[in-house]
């Protein structure tokens, strides 16, 4: 290596080791200091943890869905990968809006979210629901407040 | 590439990463920060602080709302427009309303021999409550009493004043003051302290004249302060004023005229029965009444009533600031605050929601025309036979249903929702109204029968 064109390629590679170490030093005090690892858990006190879905949290303390269902149940999917892909992309989204202050109040269900939820609804009622068509209707049109009311 | 390369462009990775996941952990840090203080005790709040310049060191959030009532901002029917005028020794105030008795000339002679005949514009933020009351003409053409003051300024550290601490007393030595002499007695708008409690921020019914009403209505000793529920209180506060009300007796006590009902065929009986007018008529020498701001009663007639939608829910809907959750104390028309006051509840967009809104006061709208137009008529068959000689006899059923057509008419009319609030009972009062006029203006053709009470 040539060292009189600069910064020789040794010093380089300390200063990424460096970095990454504090990269990641930074980021678990992050995710600790914000509580993250209730993101990967299933208490709905946590999906109010970030301020912004307080009032849905506290329709869902009064809902009929309580007694049956936490967030995660009717939010993400019932199969173990598909529901950590769904949190994960709703995690990053949520942190980069929320961050930035970005985003629709009242806050509003994705389309994709939606299709989510929907599917939970038919996975606990199956019994019943299977036997209606479904053609062009879905079940939170009706029961929109079935979960919380806002 | 070369491996230098590649490490470069790790280096600048890793730093973005790095700066991302900081401006992430500030972010959080400050939500919880907010989270953490909804208040900051600066300054002693006790129960006879009346300056909200004080409250607002506590709560400069909800100051900062409140005092945003300046702005005049106008909606598709209501709301205010901000008109210029040239200050005179009388009445400095630089910019005015608009003035409603020149959008419909018809008001003037509603009110003929009236003071709202002279003077009536469309109504501004709560910042201007006591100066609009004090500089208005109507003050010039009539001796008011000191009764208005109640519901133009903040009243409830001098009705403590006045009545040695008894708020009742108070509130009666007010009313029996000349209105030049009240008004020296207040220095506020409405302000904090007139809903909330100063040690705990509850809220709070101030104003005698609402605890009666109330009485009179649930019968009782009902304790409003007391038996409310939250969810209640959250009307009743505005409810303290925004009501239909008259001066009762010689002592000019403010009276909320609810013993029979909150609708307005049940006002209108209490009046008969009380047979109190507010003035003659100039152009009929009908007794009538005028109606005021009922938007309490015409609230409880409509579905956000029933829903148990309070007041405060749309016209001071909660906002989020930061990790703070603040009533928005910028009191206001919740068409100029679709997301906030409806999409909570109501999920379409803004342009839909505003347009099903502007729908139902297109539809009152309309008929609220219709009406005026008939009782215009009715108004001028009356005066062409009394001023062909008819006598009191031969006019008095015919007074009497301008008087109904009158008193139902100006309810919805000076009710400030374009019949939002309940739609339903607008229409049916305007119908009732047209009918009204339609028994007069028979009354007028075929003799005088008695005017029969409404039968619903």
């Amino acid at each position: 290596m040539r060292k009189v064109q600069g910064v020789g390629w040794k010093a380089l590679v300390v200063a990424l080791i460096l970095l990454v170490g504090a990269t990641a030093g930074l980021g678990a005090a992050t995710f600790i200091y914000a509580d993250g690892a209730a993101y990967l858990q299933n208490n709905p006190a946590a999906c109010a943890n970030c301020h912004v879905m307080r009032e849905q949290y506290s329709g869902w303390l009064a809902g009929s869905h309580r007694a049956a269902a936490t967030c995660n149940d009717c939010h993400a999917e019932h199969t173990l990968v598909a529901k950590y892909i769904t949190k994960a992309r709703n995690g990053f989204w949520h942190s980069v809006r929320f961050t930035l202050d970005d985003f629709h109040e009242p806050i509003r269900i994705t389309a994709r979210n939606r299709r989510v939820t929907e599917g939970t609804c038919r996975h606990c009622h199956a019994d019943v629901v299977d036997q209606i068509g479904h053609e062009g209707m879905d079940c939170i049109r009706c029961h929109r407040d079935v979960g919380h009311m806002h | 590439m070369r491996t230098r390369s590649w490490i470069l462009l790790a280096i600048l990775a890793t730093a973005l990463v790095t700066a991302l996941v900081t401006i992430l952990l500030i972010s959080v840090f400050e939500r919880k920060q907010e989270a953490r203080h909804t208040s900051f005790r600066v300054v002693e709040l006790t129960d006879d602080t009346e300056d909200p310049a004080l409250w607002g060191k506590n709560f400069p959030l909800q100051y900062d709302a409140w005092k945003r009532t300046v702005d005049q901002v106008r909606t598709r029917y209501g709301g205010s427009e901000a008109l210029p005028r040239s200050p005179t020794a009388a009445d400095p105030r630089m910019v005015v309303a608009q003035s409603k008795l020149e959008e419909d000339p018809r008001l003037k002679i509603m009110w003929a021999g009236y003071a709202f005949a002279k003077d009536f514009r469309e109504e501004r933020g709560h910042a201007y409550m006591l100066d609009d009351q004090t500089f208005t003409e109507r003050q010039v053409v009539v001796k008011q009493p000191g009764t208005c003051i109640h519901c133009h300024a903040s009243t409830y550290v001098t009705y403590k004043r006045l009545g040695n601490g008894n708020l009742t007393a108070g509130f009666e030595a007010l009313n029996k003051m000349p209105y030049a002499e009240a008004r020296k007695q207040v220095t506020h708008p409405v302000s904090c302290i007139d809903c909330h409690d100063p040690a705990t921020m509850a809220l709070r019914v101030t104003r005698p004249a609402f605890i009666e009403g109330l009485r009179a209505l649930r019968g009782g000793e009902y304790d409003v302060n007391k038996e409310a529920t939250r969810q209640e209180m959250r009307a009743f506060v505005c409810g303290q004023c925004h009501v239909e009300y008259h001066f009762k007796g010689p002592e000019k006590r403010l009276t909320y005229p609810w013993a029979k009902g909150l609708k307005a065929d049940e006002i209108l009986a209490y009046y008969d029965e009380a047979g109190f007018s507010d003035w003659t008529h100039a152009e009929t020498g009908a007794k009538v009444l005028k109606a005021q701001h009922p938007e309490f009663e015409m609230w409880n007639q409509g579905i956000h009533a029933r829903s148990r939608v309070a007041c405060a829910d749309c016209h001071m809907p909660y906002i989020r600031i930061g990790a703070q959750k603040v009533s928005d104390h910028h009191v206001r028309s919740p068409l100029l605050n679709v997301n906030r006051a409806c999409q909570p509840c109501h999920k379409w967009d803004e342009a839909e929601i505003r347009s099903r809104a502007e729908e139902i006061q297109a539809r009152f709208f309309r008929e609220r025309n219709r009406a005026m137009d008939a009782l215009v008529s009715l108004i001028g068959d009356l005066k062409a036979a009394r001023d062909k000689g008819a006598g009191d006899a031969a006019l008095e059923g015919a007074r009497a249903h301008q008087r109904r057509a009158q008193f139902m008419l100006d309810f919805v009319e000076a009710e400030n929702s374009t019949g939002f609030h309940a739609p339903g009972e607008a229409l049916r009062l305007l119908a009732t109204v047209i009918d009204e006029v339609r028994l007069g203006q028979l009354a007028l053709r075929d003799g005088a029968p008695s005017p029969t009470p409404p039968t619903q």
